[in-house]
């Protein structure tokens, strides 16, 4: 599995899955797509990033735990959740907040929050199981 | 608490003894308003979705208990730091001690039936937590287990009574609570009561518990043990009697099974040597007097419950910290190897000898009047009560004399060399058992203020109807209740002078009858044996028989509803149809969409076929691939996005297990296996396939997606459903889903890092799992 090809075209993938996958979470709310299916992709490409550098550089290049990743998703939707309390509404009341940037406004959420929450989720759960499945396939 | 603890370190008990005692403060305005009439009534919205309250309330009953709680309470904490000097976890046994005042007063200050069972089992669990607080010593945790499922027991059937009740009169609150009396399941709320009330209060045969949680501290068995939490039973009893009482099934039981209480656990007093189980069999004892009391139910017998009552928290509590005092100073508490200690430790005795004087019932204590109450209560009762009488005199000398071999028997007499040279307590254990030991004889000696502001209100509260005080100090010699009262004594004092020899022979009778504490450990050990058989069947650890066990499931959840509504042929009229065949016309499609068809069908043939598991794995990548393909002609691309993904990594993933396992290339599965699993595959495709066409051939109900469809851009500002649905309408689904994923992905990497930790050693891994 482990050829010069690979190795040599696995970075290129890579980048390139992980950018698809945050435009893919970021377009969700509107278009086919969303933090499930974003972290998918991403877990994906981690996965193959495993592969063709071995596990351990893998696990140096995301620098954190991908479970620590999948922690802080979870306590990201749940804060998201929690942002309606200030203005009087019941948990998960959803916020929106338009940004003017000249041309073209941004829509900003606590959906969108919760969105990335969920992605940071799979992305981090799926990932730290490859590497660790990788990491046996190794030894 | 413990941060408290730290900082003020040898002040602690008085500091923190501030907070009961300012509540006990609080408490006392409120005895002007509820003897003259009044009740407190407060209540916090709860669940208003559903009507509930926590309501609270105020009357002669509850105020009665909270200010034995509190006042009692503040003197325990003043004496626990003291008694545990110290000890590491002082801090945190504080917390619970204050945890469980706080549960208590709660549970005699709640109106709703709902706000008393969760008092009711908080109480049941800083027991717990305080009975095991030694949690080092097997006995220990096994006395804080036993207690917890005792207990608990009740409170299930508190909570059932509870709810029988609310069906019944339609009311969570007490003080509205219309009589059950007379309805069909009366019998049933009675028993659910009894039995919470019982197991709460230690009462044959659920008497066990209680000596056996005398392994707690003696602060905890002084607070929680003799003067509060046991008194909840009784507390429920007495609050209950105006909705239950009145029935003679009612009456009769409380008489049996509290007289029962009485004799048996006074006896076993007198066979103990130990001061504290002593006492904790005793206190059983006057809870079974009480008992008895409330199933009397005349209004002397009530006053005399109000009284004795606060006579008993005083003496007992009192008495406790005292053999606290002495197990603390002299380094032992058996009876025997005690005496002459009067001398050494002159204002712990003078404490004792007060409390043992109104356990004896001397008059100028509030045991004179409890006792008077009680024979008086019997005398202007029916003669029938010849029985309750007898029980009831022979339960009192019975329990005087242990109180004199308490109070005097250690500290009269020969001085004999303890462990320990014995010297005066600290003053802050000195201070519990004195000012109750004084609180006894000056309530007793303020006779109309006690009479009108205590016993009044709290026997009105019991009752349902006004009760008139009729404590005098007088002494009337043509009372029986006196001449009762005088032949309890002369008994207790043959009794206490013959309690060497008694103690014999009750120990050598007991030898053989002692086993409810057995019962207990063959059930509990049962229970244990039991659950690990369970486990074995059904966690056998064999993967493929789990995955048989979760397909048959499936194939039963799919056919059972489609049987029991009818069979298919209610759902699929398949007769409607006519000439069916004529109905099967080959399907109008689209070149492209005959070739992603014809990849599934390809994709699954070469599952069958393929001999490699490998292959096996990628062919079923195949046929996901297909269908999602499907899912994006016909209109779901969210769908086979999703599909496109977890198909690539459901083929990666095994793939990579497949290493890991070391297993066969090659599938060496027997016939019969093969025909099992063929057969289980082919049946849950068919169910599923059935499930279908039968949701399809139905309308659907449109409501939900027209109001998504409608209300989407305008309140969720997202276009996309399928998005905005998990994202914002269920968002808390959501959370809870990706909580569960993140759940399982730290389950799963537990079981490859234990895996990673014994690689060689596989049969003792499959012994674990096991």
């Amino acid at each position: 599995m482990n050829t010069v090809i690979f190795r040599t075209i696995a970075p290129l993938i890579v980048a390139i899955m992980l950018m698809f996958s945050v435009y893919v979470c970021l377009r969700g709310h509107n278009e086919p797509g969303g933090g499930f299916i974003g972290g998918l992709i991403a877990a994906s490409a981690l996965a193959i990033w495993g592969m063709a550098t071995g596990v351990e550089t893998a696990r140096k290049a995301l620098r954190v735990d991908p479970l620590a990743l999948a922690g802080a998703g979870v306590f990201a939707a749940a804060l998201s959740g929690l942002a309606s309390v200030f203005t009087g509404s019941p948990f998960m009341t959803s916020i929106w907040l338009y940004l003017d940037l000249g041309e073209t406004s941004v829509p900003l959420s606590t959906p969108m929050i919760f969105d990335i929450g969920v992605y940071f989720v799979v992305l981090g759960t799926i990932t730290s199981i490859a590497l660790a499945l990788q990491s046996g396939e190794e030894s | 608490m413990p941060l408290v603890q730290r900082f003020s370190a040898p002040f602690s008990g008085w500091l923190l003894a501030l907070v009961p005692a300012a509540i006990f403060v609080f408490l006392l305005q409120f005895i002007g308003p509820v003897a003259g009439g009044q009740t407190v009534a407060t209540a916090i919205d709860w669940v208003p979705a559903y009507g509930l309250k926590l309501s609270f309330l105020i009357d002669g009953l509850s105020l009665t208990f909270a200010l034995t709680i509190s006042g009692v309470g503040a003197l325990i904490v003043l004496y626990a730091p003291a008694y545990l000097k110290g000890h590491p976890h002082l801090g945190r046994f504080m917390g619970f001690m204050l945890a469980f005042m706080g549960a208590m007063l709660g549970l005699v200050l709640a109106d709703s039936m709902l706000a008393l069972f969760a008092f009711w089992e908080l109480t049941s669990v800083t027991s717990f937590l305080l009975i095991g607080f030694d949690h080092s010593r097997q006995a220990a945790r096994r006395a804080a287990i036993q207690a917890l499922v005792i207990t608990n027991i009740g409170g299930m059937a508190l909570l059932v009574g509870a709810i029988l009740v609310r069906q019944l009169t339609g009311s969570w609150e007490i003080s509205a609570l219309g009589s059950p009396a007379g309805e069909p399941l009366y019998g049933l709320v009675l028993a659910c009561f009894l039995a919470a009330a019982f197991t709460k209060s230690a009462q044959v045969p659920f008497h066990f518990w209680l000596p056996n949680a005398m392994e707690a501290p003696t602060p905890v068995s002084a607070f929680l043990h003799s003067a509060t939490m046991v008194q909840a039973g009784v507390y429920l009893l007495a609050r209950l009697s105006p909705a239950l009482g009145g029935t003679a099934a009612r009456s009769t039981i409380l008489l049996v099974f509290g007289g029962a209480t009485l004799i048996w656990e006074a006896l076993g007093a007198l066979r103990q040597t130990d001061l504290k189980q002593m006492l904790a069999q005793t206190t059983i004892a006057s809870l079974g007097l009480l008992v008895m009391l409330i199933g009397l139910g005349s209004e002397t017998a009530i006053a005399a419950v109000i009284v004795y009552f606060v006579a008993h928290a005083f003496y007992k509590a009192a008495l406790f910290m005292v053999v606290g005092a002495i197990d603390h100073e002299a380094g032992t508490r058996d009876i025997t190897a005690l005496g002459g200690l009067a001398d050494r430790m002159p204002l712990t005795f003078i404490g004792a000898a007060l409390a043992a004087l109104s356990m004896f019932g001397l008059p100028f204590t509030l045991g004179f009047f409890a006792k008077e109450e009680i024979y008086a209560g019997l005398s202007d009762g029916p003669r029938q009560d010849i029985f309750a009488l007898s029980v009831l005199v022979a339960g009192n000398a019975l329990l005087g004399a242990v109180g004199l071999l308490v109070a005097i028997k250690p500290f009269l007499g020969a001085e004999v060399t303890t462990p320990k040279a014995a010297h005066e307590a600290p003053i802050a254990m000195l201070a519990g058992p004195l000012v109750l030991g004084v609180a006894g004889v000056v309530a007793a000696v303020m006779t109309d203020w006690f009479g009108t502001s205590v016993l009044e209100p709290g026997a009105t509260a019991i009752m349902g109807e006004p009760v008139t005080s009729h404590l005098t100090l007088m002494i009337n010699p043509a009372s029986i209740a006196l001449w009762l009262s005088v032949l309890t004594r002369g008994l207790a004092v043959l009794v206490y002078q013959q309690a060497a020899t008694i103690r014999t022979l009750l120990r050598r009778a007991s030898s053989v009858l002692w086993t409810a504490d057995r019962v207990f450990d063959a059930v509990m050990f049962g229970l244990i044996r039991f659950a690990g058989a369970v486990t074995r069947t059904l966690h056998h650890g064999r993967l493929e028989l789990y995955l048989v066990t979760v397909f048959a499931m499936l194939a039963l959840a799919l056919f059972v509803p489609l049987l029991a509504l009818g069979g298919i042929d209610a759902l699929l009229p398949i007769s409607d149809l006519g000439d069916w065949s004529a109905r099967l016309v080959w399907p109008d499609l689209q070149p492209y969409e005959w070739a992603v068809a014809l990849l599934a069908v390809v994709g699954l043939g070469a599952v069958l076929v393929a001999r490699n598991r490998l292959v096996a794995i990628v062919s079923l990548g195949i046929q996901g691939t297909a269908v999602a393909l499907i899912f994006l002609l016909f209109g779901a691309p969210d769908l086979a996005f999703t599909q496109f993904m977890v198909e690539v990594l459901s083929v990666v993933i095994p793939a990579l297990v497949m290493t890991r396992l070391r297993l066969d290339e090659r599938d060496h599965r027997p016939f019969e296996d093969l025909a099992r699993d063929g057969t289980l595959a082919l049946v849950c495709g068919a169910g599923v396939s059935l499930a279908l066409m039968v949701v399809l051939s139905g309308t659907l109900d449109t409501r939900l997606s027209d109001f998504f469809t409608a209300t989407s851009v305008p309140i969720a500002h997202g276009a996309n459903i399928v998005n905005v649905i998990p994202v914002d309408y269920r968002g808390f689904d959501t959370l809870g889903e990706i909580s569960v994923v993140m759940g399982a992905g730290i389950a799963i990497l537990a079981l490859l890092q234990r895996k990673k930790a014994m690689p060689d050693k596989p049969a003792q891994a499959r012994k674990a799992a096991s």
